[in-house]
């Protein structure tokens, strides 16, 4: 059950397809047949608002989360402990105590060992691939801090390299835009657009803000109630698709570029996606937050 | 100082330094510094039962030992650690109590256990002593980059197929060897303090991880060659000298660290947990 399903081209080159996948959790339906692909080179967003399942939906593709139904095919094969290698993963959340005596290039280097057994032996292939890897995030400068002392974009840069390293097919950052301010954000974005192509990844962004990667997004895969819809962003936010997604009326505004997703249900209107501040710090969701009485 | 019979001090106490350094690095930065300091102290009951018994105290320690850690483990998967933890410790000295009541007469030898007796140390422990040692840097040399990764992005090491569970069970078993093992030579309360204070201090000084190993090594060896020289000069419980020895590592680290972070960038403080679905 997907409103708008839009592939770029035959199952078998695509680099991740999501065929229907369903989760249930304690009796609720986080993901109800979720259905979508990236192909080579793409840049996707995963857009919605916190609560939406898209946590979920990357633990799904990292084969971290059992699915009720549906399957995940990575580079043409279902996801497994031993197909992992392809798929790079930056997380939400890293230790961040300053305390910790491992350094940047500590981290980079454990993206690409870290899951062995052993003492890393000194290999000059190794320091070579940490070294571009640090350069190709243009982490040079605070390569040798420690992991607890860099800033948030710099540490985004850092796992960004980790997650890069083992030279993934597909990488999945999960909301690596957070608690970002707009220059570290704009920062990040733009080292993502830049290793899409240097890099030849695919990347799967998710994010609760879709304004900003608007200018790099190739597709948009909208997540509402636990249902999908995927597409160009001229595809997907509409009236119309969001409307059938959420099951209830929604409005896209277009405000100078910027594009505002409201939702209208008991004679209240509420900002879903495009506000910066219904997804601050602090918040716990949408619904508590930008909602007005009409 | 160096006479025959401190050959035995001087040997058990090093290898017992060498355990701490390496293994209290990951207990340090895997916060698990109070399953360092249950374990041994729960272990302590089981030597107690040991003796009552009738059989070698190092055979109860070790049983106690890899009961407590593989307890602790285990309820710690659906719950927090920290009670698991007590609940844990709570149990093994109540049995540790039952034992002790039944007996009457070694109360030296209880003493020695709590607080330890490098000088007491038969040549007939040493070995034990050193190959469950090596067995722990052995398994932490194996674990290592697991370790390493799943302290600072779990969830980057769960998508890499690191499995959480069984790595930290893994962990808690060498812990809880390590610190139990090392029990006959500093003692029960006072063998965390040679696994927290020397590696805490390692961290201040340095930033590379293999370094801050090695460091940690090297300020526990200090502490404990310091501790038994001291004691023996002065005629003083050596345990006094290895506590007062890890927390004044541990003060000389901070300072060296409050010293050095005055001096260097500071980013300010930020949380990417916040937004969590």
């Amino acid at each position: 059950m997907t409103p708008t399903e839009v592939t770029s081209g035959p199952v078998d080159s695509q680099i991740l397809t999501v065929d229907g996948v369903s989760v249930r959790l304690g009796g609720r339906q986080i993901l109800d047949e979720v259905r979508f692909s990236i192909g080579p080179g793409e840049l996707v967003g995963l857009i919605g608002a916190n609560g939406a399942g898209k946590t979920t939906l990357l633990r799904v593709i990292l084969g971290l989360q059992a699915t009720s139904g549906g399957r995940v095919l990575v580079n043409g094969t279902p996801v497994s402990a031993g197909r992992r290698g392809l798929i790079g993963y930056v997380p939400q959340k890293i230790q961040l105590d300053p305390d910790i005596p491992v350094r940047a290039r500590d981290l980079v280097g454990l993206g690409l060992d870290g899951n062995r057994l052993g003492i890393p032996l000194p290999s000059r292939r190794r320091r070579l691939l940490v070294e571009e890897m640090i350069d190709a995030v243009d982490a040079r400068a605070f390569a040798n801090q420690r992991v607890g002392n860099l800033s948030g974009g710099e540490q985004q840069r850092i796992m960004i390299a980790h997650a890069l390293i083992s030279q993934p097919r597909l990488l999945l950052l999960d909301e690596p835009l957070a608690n970002l301010d707009i220059r570290a954000s704009n920062e990040v974005i733009a080292l993502l657009a830049r290793i899409t192509t240097e890099q030849q990844v695919s990347v799967l962004i998710s994010a609760h803000e879709m304004n900003p990667l608007l200018p790099v997004m190739d597709r948009v895969v909208y997540l509402a109630g636990g249902r999908a819809a995927s597409g160009t962003t001229d595809e997907v936010i509409r009236e119309d698709v969001l409307s059938k997604l959420y099951g209830y009326h929604i409005d896209v505004l277009n405000v100078h570029g910027r594009l505002l997703v409201i939702g209208h249900a008991d004679d209240r209107f509420e900002i879903l996606v495009g506000d910066e501040s219904a997804a601050a710090p602090g918040h716990a969701g949408h619904s508590d937050s930008a909602a007005v009485q009409k | 100082m160096f006479a025959p019979f401190m050959v035995n001090a001087w040997i058990s106490a090093s290898i017992v330094a060498v355990i701490a350094g390496v293994v209290g690095f990951f207990v340090v930065l895997r916060g698990a510094a109070f399953v360092a300091d249950a374990v041994p102290q729960g272990a302590f009951a089981g030597a107690a039962g040991a003796s009552l018994l009738g059989i070698n105290t190092l055979i109860g320690l070790a049983v106690f030992a890899l009961a407590g850690s593989l307890g602790i483990g285990w309820l710690s998967r659906r719950g927090r650690r920290d009670v698991a933890t007590a609940l844990i410790l709570v149990m093994m000295l109540g049995l540790g109590a039952l034992f002790l009541s039944f007996t009457v007469e070694y109360s030296s030898e209880i003493f020695s256990l709590l607080f330890g007796e490098v000088l007491g140390v038969s040549t007939n422990e040493i070995l034990p002593i050193a190959l469950l040692g090596i067995a722990c840097i052995l398994a932490i040399g194996v674990l290592y980059r697991p370790l390493l990764l799943s302290s600072l992005a779990p969830e980057s090491a769960a998508a890499r197929g690191i499995r959480l569970g069984w790595l930290e069970v893994a962990f808690l078993v060498i812990v809880g060897v390590a610190a139990s093992m090392t029990l006959p030579v500093v003692g029960a309360l006072l063998i965390f303090s040679l696994m927290i204070g020397p590696p805490a201090a390692a961290r201040s000084l340095t930033s590379n991880p293999a370094l801050a190993i090695g460091l940690s090594v090297v300020l526990a060896l200090a502490t404990v060659w310091i501790a038994i020289a001291a004691a023996f000069e002065t005629n003083w419980p050596i345990g006094f000298f290895v506590g007062v020895g890890g927390g004044v590592c541990y003060a000389i680290g901070r300072v060296i660290a409050a010293v050095r972070g005055s001096r260097t960038r500071r980013a300010p403080a930020i949380t990417i947990a916040a937004a969590a679905e």
